[in-house]
């Protein structure tokens, strides 16, 4: 059985964290998981690699861009957004 | 001073950068605030997502060098070599005798011969060669603008590259004055050069998330990140006594130098780190705060670099930081990364000759957090007898120069 868009995120998420994936809750901050900019640039990174997809994110201004980062859950719906317009923009 | 140490001053100036092929168009463009950043015209900029650069433009090395000699020579070998001729001839030395036996040069760059990696690789993965251009080595080795220029001009003394990312031009003239000053070279040319602008190179910067594409804003609200630059400057750095004995124009003196290392993140920038060095470099020129009226910033225009470095200038001027102005040229030439204090020179020397303070463009809206004196976007004249040039790296390596006005 292959992992949901979100069980994918918070494996990742848990990973640069140093968390247990039960820990990763979605209401959860970048703050709260711990992790500093350069771990969300590598967070940012592994999304891209893992979907396939370009996440447009400016580490100068996290809070900006049209990729909201403020939460896990916030997080899981903005890639599985892209995942559907790359989706829309092949078919 | 110390007994036995030489005062230092700089007799000759050379760049290539964006903004100019040589020192006065630099400075002509400094002074008007114009903007060197555009479009990249490099291979395969269409699978850029950072399109934007400080690029030089036009440039066709063939009609500087000669065909046996250019096979030795990446664009970063060659900004430096055109810088250092034209620094050469204004300070009007012959490197002939003895003097040229003692003298050396010190040059800075981060990563060398980037565009010849880039070519060699693109050669061997993605065109499938199995073989490179012999001299691959030689072209990309870090010293080989160094070696150049020390074997154009017949410099046979100490000669070496410093590397430290994006203060290896400060730190490579930090040592060179420090040589002069204890007496172990009567002369040194000295400076730095980059040349990343291509695939590989602007690929490997996308990556860190900090560059801006739409434009280098330093200290500005609205900033989202640098924009690179490349070129070259190189600096004669000259006893006094012996410029002096031959009567050579000066054009600023070499005061000071600090360096000192955050010790903590390898990207972002500590304020203590930073303060540390431009105290230790007020310190090492014996300046009082209040006497500096210029001081070209590191300012990158990323978020962390411009909050960071106007909270260390305050701290180490103090009160004396309400007085000061501070610009970064960064947003006119790009950051010209290991070359960048040297071409960023430029603009204390005319600070301090021309009483000509260049802007820092682009500027839009104040940021609280940087709430010192930028001279925003238009140039200002003002009498500066002392100025400071800022540098801080990535890996935490901070490096600041102290000049004054002779």
């Amino acid at each position: 059985m292959s992992l949901t868009v979100s069980e994918q995120i918070i494996a990742i998420l848990a990973r640069e964290a140093v968390l247990d994936p039960h820990e990763v809750r979605p209401e959860m901050t970048i703050e709260d998981l711990g992790l500093d900019s350069l771990g969300l640039v590598e967070t940012i990174f592994a999304i891209e690699e893992t979907f396939d997809i370009s996440v447009p994110f400016n580490a100068n201004d996290p809070a900006q861009g049209d990729f909201d980062i403020s939460s896990v859950g916030a997080i899981v719906a903005a890639v599985e957004r892209l995942i559907a317009a790359r989706g829309a923009a092949l078919a | 001073m110390p007994e036995g140490l030489r005062r230092v001053v700089i007799t000759g100036a050379g760049t290539v950068n964006a903004l100019g092929r040589d020192v006065p168009e630099t400075l002509a463009a400094m002074a008007e605030g114009r903007c060197g950043i555009g479009d990249l015209d490099i291979e395969d900029a269409d699978r850029l997502s950072v399109r934007i650069g400080g690029q030089v433009k036009g440039w066709v090395p063939e009609n500087l060098f000669d065909a046996k000699a250019l096979a030795f020579y990446d664009r970063v070998t060659q900004f430096a070599l055109v810088a250092a001729r034209e620094a050469v001839a204004q300070a009007g030395l012959n490197f002939a005798g003895d003097l040229g036996l003692r003298s050396g040069v010190v040059m800075g760059s981060a990563g060398g011969g980037v565009g010849t990696w880039n070519d060699s690789f693109r050669a061997v993965y993605a065109m499938g060669k199995n073989r490179v251009h012999p001299f691959v080595v030689p072209r990309l080795m870090n010293n080989a603008a160094a070696s150049h220029i020390a074997m154009e001009f017949g410099l046979m003394g100490p000669a070496f590259s410093v590397s430290t990312a994006c203060a290896s031009s400060n730190h490579a003239m930090g040592l060179a004055f420090q040589m002069v000053r204890s007496g172990a070279a009567p002369v040194m040319l000295t400076g730095g050069a980059e040349a990343m602008l291509c695939f590989g190179g602007i690929k490997a910067w996308e990556g860190l998330r900090v560059m801006s594409r739409d434009g280098c804003r330093p200290f500005c609200a609205s900033r989202n990140g640098m924009v690179q630059g490349e070129g070259a400057g190189v600096f004669v750095l000259e006893d006094y006594d012996h410029a002096r004995a031959r009567g050579a124009d000066i054009l600023a003196e070499v005061s000071g130098f600090a360096m000192t290392s955050d010790a903590g993140d390898i990207v972002m920038p500590s304020m203590q780190g930073a303060a540390r060095a431009i105290t230790g470099a007020l310190q090492d020129a014996g300046f009082d705060p209040a006497t500096v009226a210029y001081v070209n910033a590191h300012g990158t225009g990323t978020a962390a670099n411009d909050r960071t470095e106007t909270a260390a200038i305050r701290a180490a001027f103090g009160a004396a930081a309400e007085g000061v102005a501070l610009s970064s040229t960064k947003a006119m030439h790009g950051h010209c990364i290991g070359g960048t204090g040297a071409v960023e020179l430029l603009a204390c020397l005319m600070a301090l000759r021309d009483g000509i303070v260049a802007p820092t463009i682009g500027y839009q809206r104040p940021d609280p957090e940087c709430d010192l004196d930028v001279v925003p976007n238009t140039a200002r004249e003002m009498r500066v007898d002392r100025a400071l040039s800022n540098a801080f790296a990535f890996g935490g390596l901070n490096a600041v120069l102290a000049l004054q006005r002779i």
